[in-house]
């Protein structure tokens, strides 16, 4: 059984609790003063050499946050955020416009070879770390703070007629396309978070699939926020035409901190008829220390529309990070006969806080859309699943089947359940059903008197909890998945 | 004393004239609560899905002091008559909210006092967390208090309350208190009917003591233009039992809350409902069933058939404190739309601090199955009667939960008697 080498390989190399992603990059940096006013935002956007429009769009956002107050309603808490204590944009200081790799600093190379992402496409290519043919190559966007540092295999998917690019430059080089669907999924006064993210968004990825394309390897984006300080706020638009479909999956890491730091993202999917997104995150900001100093707090807004008729838009998440978590992916099902699907681990440990979960909004005919979420809770840390079934009055037919199930592990943590169903058509069903346990005696005993040391037995029983989620990952994510969650709930037994 | 008079806004303006003329430092302390906060808007998470909107735009009066005795009187034959062994119980009535002793058969063996004589608000209900207990403790004027005392088996008690009202609407606010001592045993029938237009705003407190068991049946079927906001709070000792079902048939706008703890080691909590709703009625269960010690037991089942524009909401939460090791914690909550205009609106929730539990929820909502009702036909019944079955058989699978024999023929009768012969096809 391949899985369980990998989780004994995994804790073994580890050996103490660590969070391995948590070393520091020493890169000389471009940094904006403190503080958020309209000259920041005016910064940012000339920065970006970004036109006239896109300028306002974001003042106007500016204006419709300060009149927004903060949501409450979440089960988490954390001491006031001081929005104006921030650096808004930091960027690594460089030459004008790297035409290659070879033109980006060397020490932001070595940070995502430390990471494990590959940039240089040649060595993957090559098979140098992986023989070839093993596995798919993955084209990555990598986004250091506020910039978007490198993307690889442009060329091959270019060639596809695949726009995959660092948005700013989407804004410069594709503006219809942005102009047409910015904002049109996750409006700019949605919520708080959305309102400060489409005011300061620095970047984030940028896809296009055209109609008929079949995007010939997985995309990737890879966060990492580096300098002190600052927050990082990536915007994230991906847009598949009719009968296109495309997989993404974006991971994200951040350097161990005493000061929290605030990640504000949002994301916005929009899938036409017979379209198919995949959208696979593993989240793995620092999540602070034992006692809960620093870490992430991860304000993010996500959601799809299935627009076309027979879309789908399937969610897929890992969350093991950050010290606070506030995030629902969600999708509205308007085209007939759309898909959404949402599978979730969502791991907590030490004094971190979760509250996560989805929404599935129905609006066309006969859209279905089923919710698999895994919470698991160790040490002190509270996790809530959060996730809303809405059906209107037009969609008959709707089908939602949703599934959570809660691991505590010890007796100082909480598991939450909070599903809000609502329906207003009597030919939609409906079926919600939730557990909350520990881990039984019966599956430790039975690993335990097979040799398993308790670590280990708990491992296993953990990636079987969370084997309905894991398979739908990407193959290679499945694993690096696997490995997190061990790592992430060390110590936590015993 | 007209200190909270220009802050009070919103549906809490149409209490305004009685609310500023308080006594007593309880009550001026609950208005001065209600000022503050209001009564809850849907920006109140736990009113999330019912609006106080139906309370309309009319002050609501004080009941008057004479309420006709002969409509009194049939209002209670006819909610009583549809199992005639309902009649003869013991019973303790209420008119308007106040104790009517001419309606009543005062029971045996208890001890039977009233609010109106004795005042006391009890300790559950926090008047500063909750506007409508806080409502309720400004202007409550009577209420039952019944203990039983230890050892006794005290058969079954009625707890009527009559709503007798014209077009202008009026308001009461009984509050009730039940204790059942160690190891003593009541069966208590709550029905609430009436006339007219009125809010009906019980609190009722409740404490289970060590061993003793409280069978606790509600039917709601209050008039068609009322508005009944119910609050109630039960605390549960060790091996004691709360064994709670509510049948909701309406009025306009019926909320019924049910806050119960399980206190001690190896209580037992039931929290069941059906509710039958049509026309543009909403029917709203919620309830917070706390376990803060170990080796408890909660189950909850609660079904819903919603026709016409009706709307119900069932929120129901579980909260397991982490003391409360050795949970075994169950919830159901399930819809039948009969219409295109119904909505259910369902929020099942769990909290858990304590690792070691058994708790899980579920909920469904669907309409009637085709395959069902063509299993029927297909045998020869006609379409209405085939659907008649089949909604009788899903709410009967709650009413079945109900332990005490009489009441649960009660409730089937009330509801055979209110939907006998009406179409459902909508």
């Amino acid at each position: 059984m391949p899985a369980v080498t990998q989780t004994r390989e995994a804790v073994e190399k580890l050996g103490q609790s660590s969070y391995k992603w948590g070393f520091e990059t020493d890169i000389e940096m471009d940094m904006a003063p403190k503080g958020l006013n309209e000259d920041i935002i005016r910064l940012i956007s000339s920065r970006k050499e970004e036109p006239e429009w896109m300028l306002e769009w974001r003042l106007a956002a500016y204006k419709t946050w300060q009149a927004m107050t903060e949501p409450k309603w979440a089960k988490v808490t954390y001491p006031p955020i001081d929005y104006q204590d921030a650096h808004y944009y930091a960027a690594p200081r460089k030459k004008p416009g790297p035409k290659s790799l070879d033109e980006v600093d060397p020490e932001l190379l070595r940070t995502y070879e430390k990471l494990g992402i590959p940039l240089h496409e040649q060595a993957m290519l090559a098979g140098v770390e992986v023989p070839e043919g093993e596995r798919m190559p993955v084209a990555v966007d990598a986004v250091f703070d506020s910039v978007s540092v490198a993307t690889t295999f442009r060329k091959t998917l270019e060639e596809a007629g695949v726009i995959f690019c660092p948005i700013s430059e989407a804004v410069r080089e594709h503006p219809d396309l942005v102009r047409r669907y910015l904002g049109t999924v996750v409006p700019a006064g949605d919520n708080f978070y959305s309102a400060l993210n489409s005011a300061v968004f620095t970047d984030g990825s940028f896809v296009y699939v055209p109609k008929g394309v079949r995007c010939p390897m997985e995309l990737s984006t890879y966060f990492r926020i580096n300098a002190k300080n600052t927050g990082q706020f990536e915007r994230t638009l991906i847009v598949v035409e009719e009968g296109a479909s495309v997989s993404y999956l974006e991971g994200c890491t951040a350097p161990m901190r005493d000061e929290n730091q605030l990640h504000a993202a949002v994301v916005e999917l929009v899938a036409m008829d017979d379209a198919s997104i995949k959208y696979s995150t593993v989240q793995n900001w620092y999540p602070g220390d034992e006692n809960g100093r620093g870490g992430i707090y991860n304000f993010v807004t996500k959601r799809g529309i299935c627009r076309g008729a027979r879309s789908k838009i399937s969610w897929t998440q890992v969350e093991t990070g950050s010290a606070v978590t506030w995030k629902y992916p969600s999708c509205i099902l308007q085209g007939e006969g759309s898909v959404g699907e949402f599978y979730s681990v969502a791991v907590t440990n030490n004094r971190q806080q979760a509250d996560t979960g989805t929404k599935m909004i129905h609006l066309g005919r006969n859209t279905r859309s089923t919710i698999i979420a895994k919470t698991i809770s160790a040490g002190h840390s509270d996790s809530t699943y959060r996730g809303l079934v809405r059906v209107q009055p037009k969609a008959s037919g709707a089908r939602n089947f949703t599934q959570c199930d809660s691991l505590l592990i010890g007796d100082q943590c909480g598991a939450h359940t909070v599903p809000y169903i609502e329906s207003r058509n009597m030919n939609a069903r409906i079926e919600h059903e939730a557990t909350t346990s520990k881990i039984s005696e019966d599956q430790l005993f039975y690993c335990r008197q097979r040799g398993l040391s308790e670590e280990d037995a708990v491992g296993l029983i953990v990636n079987g909890f969370c084997r309905d989620v894991l398979k739908e990952l990407p193959m290679e994510f499945a694993v690096e998945a696997q490995k997190l969650l061990q790592i992430s709930l060390e110590g936590s037994v015993g | 004393m007209n200190a909270f008079s220009n802050s009070m806004s919103g549906p809490l303006a149409l209490f305004a004239n009685r609310l500023n003329t308080l006594a007593g430092a309880e009550r001026q302390a609950a208005a001065g609560a209600l000022a503050r906060t209001g009564l809850p808007d849907r920006k109140f998470e736990a009113w999330k899905y019912t609006a106080l909107r139906a309370l309309g735009k009319q002050d609501y009066a004080a009941p008057p002091a004479q309420v006709d005795a002969g409509t009194a009187r049939a209002l209670l034959d006819g909610v009583l008559q549809p199992h005639p062994a309902m009649a003869t119980l013991p019973r303790v009535v209420f008119v308007n909210g106040r104790h009517a002793p001419a309606l009543s058969i005062l029971p045996d063996g208890v001890d039977l006092s009233f609010f109106a004589h004795d005042p006391r608000f009890g300790l559950q209900a926090a008047p500063d967390r909750d506007p409508l207990v806080a409502l309720n403790t400004a202007l409550a004027e009577d209420g039952l208090l019944l203990r039983v005392p230890a050892g006794v088996d005290a058969g079954h008690v009625l707890l009527v309350s009559l709503g007798v009202a014209g077009v202008a609407p009026l308001s009461f606010h009984p509050r009730h208190a039940v204790v059942v001592e160690k190891d003593a045993r009541l069966r208590l029938v709550c029905v609430q009917a009436g006339q007219g237009a009125y809010l009906h705003n019980p609190v009722m407190d409740i404490r289970v003591e060590d061993g003793a068991t409280l069978e606790h049946v509600t039917v709601q079927a209050e008039a068609a233009q009322a508005i009944s906001l119910g609050t109630l709070y039960a605390h549960v000792g060790h091996q004691g039992v709360y064994d709670s079902f509510v049948l909701g048939l309406g009025g306009q706008l019926v909320r019924h809350e049910v806050h119960a703890r399980l206190a001690a080691t190896r209580a037992v909590v039931h929290v069941n409902g059906a509710q039958r709703l049509g026309g543009q009625q909403v029917g709203d269960i919620t309830s917070v069933i706390t376990h803060a010690a170990s080796d408890c037991t909660s189950r909850q089942t609660v079904r819903n058939v919603l026709d016409g524009h009706a709307r119900g909401v069932f929120q129901g939460k579980v909260l397991v404190e982490r003391i409360a090791q050795k949970t075994d914690g169950y919830q159901m909550n399930q819809a039948l739309l009969l219409s295109p205009d119904a909505e259910i609106d369902a929020k099942p929730e769990l909290e858990i601090y304590a690792d070691d539990v058994r708790c899980s929820h579920g909920a469904t909502v669907g309409a009637l199955d085709d395959d069902q009702l063509f299993y029927l036909r297909s045998r020869g019944i006609p379409e209405q009667e085939a659907r008649q079955i089949l909604i009788d058989a899903f709410l009967d699978e709650a009413i079945a939960l109900v332990a005490d024999a009489t009441a649960q023929t009660f409730c089937r009768a009330v509801l055979a008697a209110r939907f006998a012969g009406k179409g459902e096809l909508s």
